[in-house]
């Protein structure tokens, strides 16, 4: 008989609620038709994801009855510790968000079924599992099942041929992206035997009989920890391998985008920080230079070809991908020798996941109202006057903006902040001045959208439609296109809430962070 | 630690109030319905009026012997970061933050927005908010906060009420800004970083403990400077960092206009003396030539640029760019009557300017036009508004009697002590200040009036109330600084102790009179004897000349 690993479900719960919900959804909406249509499936997704965020509590105190504070279930498979406890409940966040956003986008596109729904479930279940993977094979399933589901999601809006080509290159590169990872995962397996994440940590440090370690004995190891970076590196969008982000972000459905760019990118970050600072911490400094170099280069590459562009989503993009180089600062001080410099470099990290979650989950959820029908009204042209018709929505995103833009009291500041504090605790001055200096050119790129939405108004007198300058007395100009519904609302309403807490209360997260960096930073 | 001790014990929530109080205007005016706009003035006006009384209560409760932090607020914020809330005033910032709490109340009574009155006053608030925080935090990481968050009140006002390329104005003011102190944030952390090594401590921002600790070597410290200098050279500005100003100033509505000259410049000079010299006493002496050299550039190039200026409110902007020359000449000369000089003619300078740029504001107002070739004969119709303006313009100069003069005297008597040359060169920004503010006001209020400058509009009667504050503490300190400047004094000659006991081979020119009250008999005398030193003559024989 075959024998089959026990399990500890207490600890699995977010995973299995996550999958099972998305699976039990599909099922009961194909029973049920009549349930297809309306918020029921929005509704049932959101109430998933703060469902499984609602069973991390419980496991967090489970963990103080284990010893280190952490746990390997499955036979070694997923590794379930404060890191992840915290990663998923970011992913949460972002599936209860996008979530709410995909109610009134598919209701305006004229797009109903609950697949949406449980695509975006069963991705963000691979998110959890990416980002808790203590196994090379797992984290490798884990990835495919988030990307696979996220390819479809980008082509889903099948009247859109900008969403099948985003789809179809997500799609390709992503697939490129995912066997050069796998090559990785294999001569990873061949220089150390084993794809076991502490497995191989332990195999770098012994000797083999002549004496050497395997990252000694041959440059096998280097090429599979390069290999993998490719891989990851595509998915977190970090230079050089950005490159179809922008097309993608603008191709594909609005509230698709801000959980691509949300929780996608956290995991791809927590299995990159858990793989590179867990397994190869001892190579760090083989790693340790060409991350640095990557996250300088994405920051200030991505900031300053944000500022060519016209189109909204596209900037977003772009800045993303400064994002990333910002969130790759704290993975590359996570993999310093010193305890101190990796517990703040981890530290910063987190907090930058879920800064960052809120902040652009937030600005792609105003931008999926400014879209319009059709979701094709991102240039900045079309955001012109979107303060007049609707104040407190360009508020909003004036706010996530500034958020992005590292300004204080947001927050965005102590996201950087945290990531400058890692890097200059590194003596790593140049990284923290490059990407200090990269965030103003950066903030060019909010301030042209701001100016676009805000400021501009002398282009209001072009707009022959548009001739009442009292808000208040409604739009005439797009009454239907920029409607605000009530589920959108809350969602806003969430992300600049959270935005202002953590902008001025940083230390809500406190304890969370401390054990979250500690759990990864005591296991190299 | 030194400053701690002498810590007043008659600490009030004062400080916090004055930061409170505009925040909760604020509030108060995003909730006014839209069918009330007539009360958002008043609301704005109610609410940093009585900051204002606040700050000016700080002036009375203000220990004169003190030299140290008065008003200590401290309250932990991020525990994880060492962050707190560290709020305190001393003789150095205390006439700042008056300065500020009189500005804001004058600049809403002196010009309205043009349109959407709700926005305009609510920046306007938090931007008096964030412009206190600023000189009261010392906690470094604090100030940085402040420094940064005022940015943004002011973006809007510039770009949503400002004038002409509004746009390009409030972009270049925010990135310039930004780019400056991009670095600075990266030279705060550091320096508590390593500090905290050093010592072995919790990391903490606490600029008094910072300072006392001195833990960084010199070559950390230079760069560290640095960093910090840029982004208030940026700020100040100094010379080659100053061409978002003309812009900035230019474009912005008048409240903008006289905040940013009034308010926002002296972050730069206030970061000077208190995250520069304070901070980094060493570096600061060894540099000091390069900043004196910047300054007195400024002195010189701005006085130049501005006799060129063909639009009125551009050629206060840029002599604005040669006071503040003079003011960082104060600084680096690194003495008791330069250092002295420069806080007093900052107060001077957000006076005077703060005051042209409204009396420039209600011009555009009635004429729809700056530019100087087009005004002409004002005064004939309008005797009054062309004597405010004298006034006003004569302070500006450094006439003898009014408030300028005091400050630039100090601060050549100490130039000269200290740093000769430079001041030699940097008189003749004295002379220069007369030739382009005389010049300018005799194109636009002597000579014929014709076309649309026919019955200009004399000065209304709440114009000239807005007016009067100004002019009468423009007078005030001309004849009576002493009370001024018996309560910076401590405080300097503290800060300049402190340099001496951490520069090697420092030792600061000591004045003639070992008391403490060394530039204020000084001067003193000099009012009284009306002796011909240097500066005086200059300034007082090229005025007359220049008003025949």
């Amino acid at each position: 008989m075959l024998q089959t690993p026990s399990i500890e479900w207490s600890l699995l719960w977010p995973v299995v609620i996550l999958a099972l919900g998305g699976a039990l959804l599909i099922t009961f909406t194909s029973l049920f038709p009549q349930a297809r249509t309306r918020s029921i499936p929005a509704g049932v997704t959101a109430v998933l994801a703060v469902g499984a965020m609602a069973t991390l509590p419980s496991m967090w105190s489970r963990l103080d009855e284990l010893p280190g504070r952490r746990a390997t279930v499955v036979a070694g498979a997923l590794a379930i510790d404060s890191f992840t406890i915290f990663v998923t409940a970011v992913i949460c966040l972002s599936v209860f968000l996008a979530a709410l956003l995909l109610d009134d986008y598919l209701q305006r596109e004229g797009l109903d079924g609950p697949e949406w729904y449980v695509l975006l479930l069963l991705s963000a279940a691979g998110a959890v599992i990416l980002a808790s993977a203590e196994d090379l094979i797992v984290t490798f399933v884990g990835l495919e099942v988030m990307s696979i589901a996220v390819y479809v999601l980008a082509a889903l809006h099948l009247r859109r041929s900008e969403s099948q080509e985003a789809g179809f290159k997500y799609f390709i590169l992503g697939a490129l992206s995912s066997a050069i990872f796998l090559y990785g995962i294999a001569l990873a397996y061949g220089a150390t035997g084993s794809t076991s994440l502490s497995a191989m940590r332990d195999a770098l440090t012994m000797t083999n009989e002549r004496g050497l370690t395997p990252s000694q004995d041959s440059s096998m190891i280097l090429v599979a920890m390069a290999l993998m970076l490719v891989g990851f590196g595509f998915k977190v969008s970090a230079v050089p391998f950005q490159v179809w982000t922008p097309d993608v972000y603008e191709g594909s459905p609005t509230p698709v985008v801000a959980f691509m760019a949300s929780a996608v990118k956290v995991a791809g970050f927590a299995a990159l920080a858990r793989v590179f600072i867990v397994a190869f911490g001892h190579l760090a400094d083989d790693w340790r230079p060409v991350l640095g170099a990557m996250a300088v280069v994405s920051v200030v590459v991505g900031s300053f070809l944000a500022v060519v562009q016209t189109n909204v989503k596209r900037m977003l993009a772009f800045s993303s991908i400064s994002h990333a180089g910002f969130m790759l600062i704290g993975v590359h001080a996570g993999g310093s020798g010193s305890a101190e410099t990796s517990m703040l470099g981890i530290r910063a990290l987190l907090f930058y996941m879920i800064a960052y979650t809120l902040l652009v989950a937030g600005t792609f959820a105003v931008a999926t109202v400014a879209g319009g029908t059709g979701d094709n009204d991102h240039s900045l042209d079309d955001y012109r006057g979107l303060a007049h018709e609707r104040p407190v929505l360009a508020a909003a995103l004036v706010l996530f903006l500034l958020g992005q833009a590292g300004v204080p009291f947001t927050a965005g500041f102590f996201a950087k902040f945290g990531v400058i504090v890692a890097a200059v605790r590194g003596e790593e001055y140049v990284i923290a001045g490059a990407a200090m200096v990269g965030a103003v050119v950066g903030a060019f790129l909010y301030l042209r959208i701001i100016v676009s939405v805000f400021l501009d108004t002398e282009s209001d007198a072009d707009d022959e439609m548009d001739e009442d300058p009292d808000p208040a007395g409604g739009s005439v100009a797009r009454p239907v296109l920029r409607r605000v519904a009530p589920a959108t609302t809350v969602a806003i309403a969430v992300a600049v809430l959270g935005t202002l807490a953590l902008g001025v209360f940083p230390d809500l997260l406190r304890t969370a962070l401390d054990e979250g960096a500690q759990a990864l930073s005591e296991l190299r | 630690m030194m400053l701690l001790a002498a810590e007043s014990s008659a600490s009030l929530a004062l400080l916090p109030a004055l930061i409170i109080v505009p925040l909760v205007t604020a509030l108060v005016i995003a909730l006014l319905p839209a069918s009330r706009s007539e009360y958002l003035k008043l609301t704005a006006l109610f609410g940093s009026s009585i900051a204002g009384a606040l700050s000016v209560y700080l002036l009375k409760a203000f220990d004169e012997a003190d030299g140290g932090l008065q008003f200590v607020v401290r309250e932990d914020w991020v525990q994880s970061l060492g962050l707190s809330w560290f709020f305190a005033v001393d003789g150095i910032s205390l006439f700042l933050v008056v300065l500020t709490g009189l500005l804001f109340p004058i600049a809403i009574l002196a010009a309205e927005p043009h349109h959407d009155p709700k926005a305009y006053y609510l920046w306007l608030m938090v931007l008096m908010a964030g412009s206190f925080g600023v000189f009261m935090a010392l906690d470094l990481l604090l100030f940085f906060l402040f420094f940064e968050i005022v940015l943004v009140p002011m973006y809007f006002l510039i770009g949503g009420w400002g004038h002409g390329r509004r746009i390009y104005a409030a972009l270049k003011f925010f990135l310039y800004t930004m780019a400056g102190s991009a670095l600075m944030l990266v030279g705060i952390v550091a320096l508590a970083v390593l500090t905290a090594r050093s010592t072995g401590q919790r990391i903490t921002f606490d600029v008094t403990v910072l300072a006392e600790a001195q833990a960084l070597s010199t070559n950390a410290q230079r760069l560290v400077f640095l960093a910090f200098a840029l982004a208030f050279a940026v700020k100040v500005p100094l010379f080659p960092l100053h061409t978002w100003l003309p812009d900035a100033h230019t474009e912005a509505p008048t409240a903008g206009s006289v905040i940013l000259a009034g308010v926002m410049l002296k972050l730069g000079t206030y970061g000077y003396i208190r995250f520069g010299v304070y901070l980094f006493p060493q570096v600061a002496k060894e540099l000091a030539p390069l900043f004196l050299t910047l300054a007195v550039i400024g002195i010189v190039y701005g006085a130049i640029a501005a006799t060129m200026q063909t639009d009125l409110k551009r050629l206060v902007a840029y002599s604005s760019v040669a006071h503040m020359g003079f003011i960082v000449l104060g600084i680096f000369v690194l003495n008791t009557q330069g250092m002295e000089g420069a806080i007093l003619q900052m107060v001077n300078h957000g006076l005077s300017t703060g005051a042209l740029f409204i009396m420039v504001g209600w011009i555009y107002e009635r004429r729809h036009t700056r530019e100087i070739a087009e005004l002409g004969g004002l005064q004939k119709s309008a005797p009054i508004f062309a004597a405010g303006f004298t006034w006003i313009m004569l302070s500006s100069i450094g006439l003898p009697g009014l408030n300028g003069f005091v400050g630039e005297f100090l601060i050549l008597l100490g130039g000269f002590e200290g740093a000769r040359w430079w001041t030699v060169v940097a008189v003749s920004g004295v002379i220069l200040a007369a030739l382009y503010l005389l010049w300018a006001y005799q194109r636009v209020f002597h000579g014929p009036a014709d076309g649309p400058n026919v019955g200009f509009p004399e000065l209304r009667f709440s114009e000239g109330l807005v007016l009067l504050p100004l002019l009468a503490l423009i007078v005030f300190l001309g004849i009576y600084p002493k009370p001024v400047l018996e309560r910076i004094e401590p405080a300097v000659d503290r800060l300049l102790v402190h340099v001496e006991d951490n520069v090697d081979g420092f030792e600061r020119p000591e004045p003639d009179a070992p008391t403490q009250r060394a530039g204020v008999e000084q001067l003193t005398n000099a009012l009284e004897s009306g002796s011909h030193e240097s500066g005086e003559s200059d300034e007082s024989g090229e005025s007359h000349e220049g008003e025949d």
